[in-house]
């Protein structure tokens, strides 16, 4: 199976060329299906794959690469457009195949009756396609080209309903952001072919060791500013919150589940360089993944927008995974990684039932009691909860138990950090399932406010929408099995599977704990037990007792005004200075080049009147010629 | 008669000055007149007035470089009236009557 690789990406891009031809002949819900078949199929194929690297010897299965054609030969620079099969890009695709093609799937029956329906899929193919083959390339430019490619896909469908200003606004705000990551990326790369004369992983992983630790350094660390914008991290994150402006299965698919791990993907698969690197290098990493996560935490406690709870949520997590990074937790990262895909793809698509459900309204303070009428979201969006807040034995609990347990070893700054999101998350995840789901129904109050029209009352959604939610439910109760610790209860064939898996990855570079924090982990379990309990009783006092007064000061609600902070420094310092610049630009730079072009004009204009067209004054001129040229023989050459 | 004629003898400088007048006339010409025709004739004087001197000198330093080049000079000659009067003709042809000053087309 391992030469079917090409067909993993293939069969979206496939999908979104026919539904690019015929979309609009396939209509609704044709052309949905047919996208969500081309996804599934291509999980099938990842599936295959993954069957087949998993039957080899540990050592064999880094490394697989299949070269399609050559891309850019350029003397010595020279790119193959060529996938890298590894057990790293696998469980990217896997997560990325499967979990997508559920994506696609609910959103036959979300975006059903909208007027661009077959655009919608042809995206959504498209992106599946991009994100394909950032995971699966094996050099950095076709990473990159995977890149651009989500980046782009990413502003088509937070834009989707551009009739909205505000919708359109987000999807210039995401792309504008991420180019400033992808400026780091960039330079990451001209480092990297500077210093090894290529961007194959292979090459750049192979030669960290013998390269300058400044070279690895800079190479990590500007990949990070890349990682930085596309994982919505500290300070580039402020498009993420905005981006919710899209349609709810984009949310899931792209803003939670798959694209925004692109980073810590990236970070993951240039390991070596970071082992390499300076040791602060993974330091800076880890410190901005921990205070990502806490800061965005703190903004979640205090939304209102059902939606913006879990994109504040999403940073936060994706910090998580940072520190995860930093602190040397490869594997915990990639954990974290797949189980957020599965619990937060799942609230995504939660939130969005609930969305359909209220005939689009997102507000939480216009939501509660909903478990009655939405008995199925409501239970997997329960689940969903569970597993964010770290409650054994759902999956989250493990990864980010895992997560804390790094960073316990790294320092314990890193890990109180942690913890407190982890109460924080707790109680926020806690606020928001009451909000919606328990208490009293608050939803006639919006129904006279807002003059909706028709029956308001809130309606489960259908199967289609229904049916994912319950896969990921399943799959976030049970995903933690993928790598469980080596406590003395768990057998030790099913422990750390994920970490023998990806063992040929991160091999060397994976930060061997301590003994110390080895026999601390049943403890830092329990404690971590102990603050996901904290937070949903805090959040149960607060919000179903009435015990205690709500805090949500309206600092965090703005998101501690971060955001207003760059709109102001953007909009007056800062448009001043791009004013400056293009006053520069139009008066220095284009006024040297018109100016010379002006100069040269005028004095062709002069110089062409002796061009006068009479044979008469030529002739002249080539008389007056003579007598000069005979002068000078004469006087200045001597002669006569 | 003879004796007026053996008080003379015809030497270099009088075959040089017979060519300075020829070209002088020649760059006049080309200088004053208009018609395409008698400018072109002009051109053809002085060329031959440069022919004329580079044969004297020949035969002053019995060097054969001198003749060679005129017969050169000659060829080219030959081929510029060829393609000159063709021109010349076809532009008659469809200006009858046409001047030098009339013919600038490529006036700077």
């Amino acid at each position: 199976m391992l030469d079917v690789v090409w067909l993993i990406p293939a069969l979206p891009l496939a999908g979104f060329l026919v539904v690019l031809l015929f979309g609009r002949k396939m209509g609704d819900p044709t052309s949905g299906y047919f996208a969500t078949a081309m996804v599934a199929a291509s999980f099938a194929v990842t599936v295959g794959v993954y069957f087949d690297l998993m039957s080899l010897a540990d050592e064999e299965r880094a490394g697989h690469v299949q070269r399609l054609f050559s891309w850019i030969p350029a003397g010595a620079f020279q790119v193959d457009l060529a996938l890298l099969a590894d057990p790293l890009s696998l469980t990217m695709c896997l997560f990325v195949t499967g979990i997508g093609s559920l994506i696609h799937l609910y959103a036959v029956g979300y975006m059903h009756g909208d007027p661009r329906f077959s655009k919608f899929f042809l995206y959504l193919n498209l992106f599946a396609f991009s994100m394909l083959m950032l995971v699966l390339g094996s050099n950095m430019l076709v990473t990159f080209l995977g890149w651009e490619g989500v980046g782009t896909c990413s502003y088509f469908l937070i834009a989707f309903w551009h009739e909205k200003e505000t919708a359109a606004t987000a999807g210039k705000k995401a792309f504008i952001t991420n180019r400033v990551g992808d400026w780091g990326f960039m330079m990451a790369m001209f480092i990297a072919f500077w210093a090894v004369g290529s961007l194959d992983y292979s090459v750049v992983n192979g030669g960290a060791a013998g390269m300058a630790s400044s070279t690895s350094t800079a190479i990590a660390l500007f990949c990070f500013v890349g990682a930085c914008g596309k994982s919505a991290q500290l300070p580039l994150y402020l498009w993420l919150p905005d981006a919710m402006e899209g349609p709810t299965p984009v949310s899931a698919l792209i803003h939670a589940a798959t694209m925004v791990t692109a980073g810590v993907y990236l970070m993951v698969r240039i390991n070596p360089l970071l082992g390499a690197a300076d040791s602060y290098a993974p330091t800076v990493i880890a410190i901005v993944g921990a205070a990502t996560a806490l800061f965005a935490a703190t903004i979640a406690v205090a939304q209102n927008d059902i939606k913006k709870v879990l994109a504040y949520s999403t940073i936060s997590q994706l910090g998580y995974m940072f520190l995860a990074v930093g602190s040397g937790a490869y594997v915990a990262a990639i954990f974290h990684m797949v189980t957020h895909a599965f619990f937060k793809a799942l609230l995504f698509m939660g939130a969005g039932s609930v969305i359909h459900g209220m005939h689009h309204q997102q507000d939480m303070r216009f939501m509660g009691a909903l478990r009655k009428l939405m008995p199925i979201t409501a239970m997997t969006f329960i689940v969903g909860w569970l597993a964010i807040a770290g409650v054994p034995p759902f999956a989250g609990f493990w990864s980010k138990d895992e997560i804390l347990l790094f960073a316990y070893d790294k320092s314990p700054i890193l890990y109180v950090v942690g913890l407190v999101t982890a109460v924080l998350t707790a109680y926020y995840m806690t606020r928001q399932v009451i909000l919606v789901f328990f208490g009293k129904a608050r939803w006639h109050d919006a129904h006279e406010e807002n003059n909706a029209h028709g029956d308001l009352t809130p309606h489960e959604s259908p199967t289609t929408m229904v049916l994912p939610l319950v896969v990921l439910a399943g799959l976030s109760i049970v995903g933690g099995v993928i790598q469980l610790p080596s406590w003395s209860w768990i057998p030790g064939g099913l422990a750390h599977r994920l970490e023998d898996w990806l063992g040929p990855i991160v091999h060397g570079n994976e930060r061997e704990l301590s003994s110390d924090a080895h026999d601390l982990s049943g403890m830092l379990a329990l404690v971590a037990i102990a603050c996901a309990v904290a937070g949903i009783t805090a959040a149960i006092l607060v919000y179903a007792k009435h015990k205690v007064k709500r805090i949500e000061p309206q600092l965090l609600a703005d998101g501690w005004r971060y955001d207003q902070a760059v709109s102001w420094a953007m909009g007056k310092p800062g448009r001043r200075a791009f004013d400056g610049v293009a006053w520069a630009d139009a008066k220095i730079i284009d006024g040297a080049v018109n100016g010379s072009g002006a100069l040269v004009r005028e004095a062709a204009g002069q110089f062409r009147k002796v061009q006068s067209g009479n044979v008469r004054n030529y002739a002249a001129a080539i008389g007056g010629g003579v007598v000069l040229l005979l002068l000078w023989f004469v006087v200045a050459r001597g002669l006569l | 008669m003879t004796a007026f004629t053996a008080a003379v003898t015809v030497t270099t400088t009088w075959y040089l000055l017979l060519s300075a007048m020829l070209f002088v006339m020649g760059v006049i010409g080309v200088m004053v007149r208009r018609n395409p025709l008698i400018l072109f004739m002009c051109i053809e004087l002085m060329l031959n007035a440069v022919n004329l001197t580079f044969i004297a000198l020949a035969r002053r330093f019995g060097d054969i470089g001198g003749q060679s080049t005129v017969f050169f000079v000659m060829v080219v000659a030959a081929a510029e009236i060829v393609v000159g009067l063709g021109i010349i003709v076809a532009i008659l042809r469809r200006r009858p009557g046409a001047t030098t000053d009339d013919l600038a087309a490529l006036k700077g």
